[in-house]
């Protein structure tokens, strides 16, 4: 039985991030949906379907990343959604990853630090969509 | 300004007092200013109390009598020159001899004044121990001062690096790891994007060598005869195939002739950093005028765009340092944030200035004004 390939949504207004990150999610098989701004992920998460998505926590406006977390929570709470932050080096404020109320708050399943390691981010994406071995 | 806080130290209380009375109305003019500076005349008997008064509160000037009662002025002077302090001190002495003239000087002595004084020459010694005190601080001041901007200048220029340092390295990471294929034509796009960023980077850095070689003085200046216009031509020329790219068109109205003495490496700069804005911030399709008016002593150019414009927040922002007005219009467009503060500082070599007209969404129009000299 082949199941069809998991869709991911991509969020990161850095356009390289973003392009890197959506090469590497293609050449893994997965279908990617990449959004350059929170108004356009808003729009993605209104119209298109997706079974995970990755969102940067600091685009324009310095929270964006929590709101849509909490957007596509509304949506479907059981989408999983992976923060990948530079948080801390950059503005100092430290998300405790391992804590479970913290990524609560942050309305995220998984908070990865950047820059992110393709691999781990594969093993987080596979083990929150219960994918593999 | 404060005044100036001078220790007399005198075991005859003759000297102290007719020193204050001197002193106290005097006033001294700071080096390369309208300000006049006073003093606040303190004094001390002995080396002891003097010292004992150093601890206490730092002064500026210390007028120092060699030959007290106790330890010797010499002792005193050798205290004050271990304090990590910027005081000046002058010696006075009965016996200018040769010898304690050395040795005082040896142990950091400024100056001296020979028993007995006139008031006139009491005035001269301290009006000069002033002015170089002031000067000396002012040095210091400014020398820290650009420590600082230079540390600014600095970390912001790695902030600046690090992000297309990092595209650049994850590009050709996919290309290592074959998650791109090479030769295909996603590779030929991923190779593309990370010349781009090498561009930008290259820039970024040729902007940070003019910005500091005007800044340092250290950029070697070439005044010659030069046509205003040539200038412009060529900063079109440069600009054209961006232009070109994005259907904008860019128009020169000039008088026959616009000359005036200048470097004409600095007004390439200048145009092509005025040419390459109006493009760049311009909408497609978009149109660039570039209007040179000669008015008699000076030259404006004008430099129209049709593009994003800018708010008058955004304006009053504009001319800082690595400041890029950040916002959805502009987030996709590269640049180094240097632009225009390169273009000001380099008009102002000219006697000259730049200013800005904005209207969102309808356009920008930059006007520089240089003194043709």
């Amino acid at each position: 039985m082949t199941r069809p390939a998991p869709t991911i949504l991509v969020v990161d207004d850095n356009p390289d991030f973003l392009e890197q990150m959506k090469l590497q999610l293609e050449a893994g098989g997965f279908v990617a949906l990449a959004a350059e701004s929170a108004a356009q992920a808003r729009e993605l998460v209104a119209s298109a379907e997706f079974d995970l998505a990755i969102c940067d926590l600091m685009m324009e406006h310095a929270d964006s990343g929590f709101g849509l977390a909490h957007a596509i929570k509304r949506k479907d709470p059981r989408i999983p959604v992976i923060m990948v932050t530079a948080v801390a080096s950059e503005a100092g404020i430290a998300i405790d990853a391992a804590s479970k109320g913290e990524r609560a708050w942050a309305g995220a399943d998984v908070i990865l630090d950047k820059p992110v390691r393709y691999e781990q981010l594969v093993r987080e994406i596979n083990r929150l969509l219960k994918l593999g071995a | 300004m404060d005044n100036l806080k001078v220790l007399v130290v005198d075991d005859e209380p003759g000297i102290r007092l007719g020193i204050t009375r001197v002193l106290q109305p005097f006033l001294v003019r700071v080096p390369e200013s309208e300000i006049d500076v006073g003093f606040s005349i303190a004094q001390a008997e002995s080396g002891e109390e003097a010292i004992a008064h150093l601890r206490a509160q730092p002064v500026d000037i210390l007028l120092l009598d060699h030959k007290l009662p106790g330890i010797s002025g010499l002792d005193v002077l050798e205290w004050v020159a271990a304090e990590p302090r910027d005081w000046l001190t002058v010696m006075i002495t009965a016996y200018a001899t040769i010898e304690t003239a050395v040795s005082a000087t040896k142990r950091g002595a400024f100056d001296f004044l020979a028993k007995p004084f006139t008031p006139e020459e009491l005035k001269a010694t301290v009006a000069k121990t002033a002015r170089h005190l002031l000067l000396q601080r002012e040095a210091k001041r400014l020398a820290d001062e650009k420590r600082q901007v230079r540390f600014q200048l600095i970390s912001v220029l790695a902030h600046e690096l690090k992000a297309p340092l990092a595209a650049v390295e994850g590009y050709l990471q996919l290309l290592r790891d074959g998650v791109v294929a090479p030769g295909s034509p996603k590779a030929a796009e991923v190779l593309g994007r990370s010349l781009e960023r090498i561009e930008g980077m290259r820039k970024l850095i040729v902007d940070i060598l003019d910005l500091t070689r005007i800044e340092s003085g250290q950029k070697k200046r070439e005044l010659v005869e030069v046509d205003v216009r040539e200038a412009a031509f060529r900063a079109i020329e440069t600009a054209t195939p961006a232009a070109r790219s994005r259907q904008v068109t860019i128009e020169l109205s000039a008088p026959e002739r616009l000359g005036m003495r200048a470097d004409p490496g600095e007004l390439d700069i200048m145009f092509n950093n005025l040419v390459s804005n109006a493009v760049k911030y311009n909408r497609d399709g978009g149109r660039v005028e570039v209007r040179l008016a000669d008015l008699g002593d000076r030259v404006r150019i004008e430099v129209a765009d049709t593009g994003i414009g800018m708010s008058p927040e955004e304006l009053k922002q504009l001319f800082g340092e690595f400041v890029r007005i950040k916002n959805a219009k502009t987030r996709t467009i590269q640049g180094s944030g240097l632009g225009l503060s390169i273009l000001k500082k380099l008009a102002a070599l000219y006697g000259g200035d730049v200013s800005v007209e904005s209207t969102p969404d309808v356009g920008s129009t930059f006007t520089v004004t240089l003194q043709k000299q």
